[in-house]
């Protein structure tokens, strides 16, 4: 007979608390790196000098074909062979704004690509910079155009982060190994990490929903979409 | 302690890379056949349907493939299977496709005008003649694209395998990693494996995309 104790795994919940707070922690910082690179290699894709477009292109190809495990492990024990020592810390959250980079750069590069000509051209003809029509004309609308897809790659790259307590990095799943190493109550663990992994990514959808049109892009009339 | 060339690594990881590109075949043939079912269900509109395969692909596509795994490998111990990681990982892997590739051929099904769906219902088809001779071929063909470039996700998702033991590209990585420390070679070339396997994926799709765009 199964008999399955959850309370065993329930009463350590601060460090379930912890590892999930971790996660959220490794999650903001590297969306907005990871969503900053994004729009910065975006921009080189689309208007940047040929041969930064193609090391972008290089870049977004080499990343997207890999798995994240590679990269990470790539950075935390490839890296310190060149003399590059790095916390677990560290190199996760660089290895999530890489692997986040090159995602965003696609998805924020079809935003950009949609841009009526005339708004550029208007733009141009109120005198801006180059830099402000970027900046104020472009991008804000581009944004909106694809924050769905940015924010689903946010959620994306929080789940996957789970990978990073395999460099010991103290996030949500390394509190469940912890856990089930203390208690044995493996399957229960990984059930209860499992069920907070799924409300965070709800939760973190809300969140992103919510925040995108009051503070990153602007509310944008229906025609500007 | 045993002395390792380039070509040592490399050829190791070359057969390694078998078991991925095994397990990548597994996942996604056995995804494929409980997606079609999936999606058949909700399109037959049996009772539950609907809310119980949504709920599926909630649960898959928001919790850490890792996390599936280690349920899946944990799971059927504790129901008394001793099973290998090959078992646990196929079946995690073939859940977790299923999901998506149920998902992503729903909106191909979606994206087919509804006057098609009438006018196979006012030829009085019944439900199998409309998937076969309506639906299904029209949904076929918008649905090759991305189903493809999904592929290249299970492929990389199966990396993950690694982690509850079975030998694939990754942990072959780690091991000769353990045994020679070179760890920036090593992984060098296992991302180039995997570049190697999926690259050409990722381009097919694309191709697949514009000459279907196009193709109309």
């Amino acid at each position: 007979m199964i008999q399955l104790d959850f309370l065993a795994v329930l009463s350590q919940w601060p460090a379930l608390l912890q590892g999930a707070a971790f996660t959220l922690g490794l999650s903001a910082v590297a969306a907005v790196l990871g969503v900053g690179l994004g729009v910065f290699c975006g921009w080189a894709r689309s208007e940047g000098p040929r041969w930064l477009a193609a090391l972008v292109s290089a870049y977004v190809e080499l990343i997207r074909n890999t798995p994240f495990i590679v990269q990470l492990f790539f950075i935390f024990f490839g890296l310190p062979s060149l003399g590059v020592k790095l916390s677990p810390e560290v190199a996760s959250i660089i290895a999530m704004v890489v692997n986040l980079g090159a995602y965003a750069a696609e998805i924020v590069r079809a935003g950009i690509d949609n841009t009526p000509k005339g708004q550029i051209e208007a733009a141009r003809s109120l005198a801006l910079s180059e830099l402000q029509v970027f900046t104020r004309v472009v991008l804000p609308p581009a944004l909106g155009r694809v924050w769905p897809a940015l924010t689903s790659q946010i959620v994306i790259v929080m789940l996957g982060s789970a990978v990073c307590g395999q460099i010991s990095a103290q996030e949500l799943s390394y509190a469940a190994n912890l856990i089930h190493s203390r208690n044995f109550r493996a399957f229960e663990a990984t059930i209860v990490a499992t069920a907070i992994y799924l409300a965070l990514s709800i939760g973190v959808r809300q969140l992103l929903n919510w925040l995108g049109p009051r503070f990153i892009f602007g509310r944008l009339p229906a025609a500007g979409r | 302690m045993v002395d390792f060339s380039m070509w040592d690594i490399f050829r190791n990881l070359l057969l390694a890379a078998r078991w991925t590109v095994g397990l990548s075949i597994v996942a996604f043939v056995g995804g494929g056949m409980v997606g079609l079912a999936l999606l058949l269900a909700r399109l037959a509109k049996l009772p539950g349907a609907q809310l119980g395969v949504a709920a599926y692909v909630q649960l898959f596509q928001g919790t850490p493939l890792l996390m599936q795994l280690f349920l899946a490998y944990f799971g059927l111990a504790l129901i008394g299977l001793n099973v290998s990681a090959w078992v646990a990982a196929s079946l995690a892997l073939t859940l977790y496709t299923s999901a998506f590739l149920t998902e992503i051929w729903r909106g191909c099904v979606n994206a087919i005008p509804k006057g098609q769906w009438e006018a196979a219902d006012s030829l009085a088809l019944s439900f199998g003649e409309k998937m076969r001779h309506v639906v299904g071929p029209q949904a076929l063909r918008i649905a090759v694209p991305p189903t493809v470039g999904f592929l290249v996700q299970v492929i990389k998702g199966t990396a993950l395998a690694s982690v509850i033991g079975f030998i694939e590209l990754t942990k072959a990585g780690t091991m000769i990693t353990n045994a020679t420390f070179k760890p920036f070679t090593v992984y060098a070339c296992v991302a180039l494996l995997y570049f190697a396997l999926c690259w050409p994926v990722s381009a097919a799709s694309r191709k697949l995309e514009r000459s279907f765009k196009h193709g109309r």
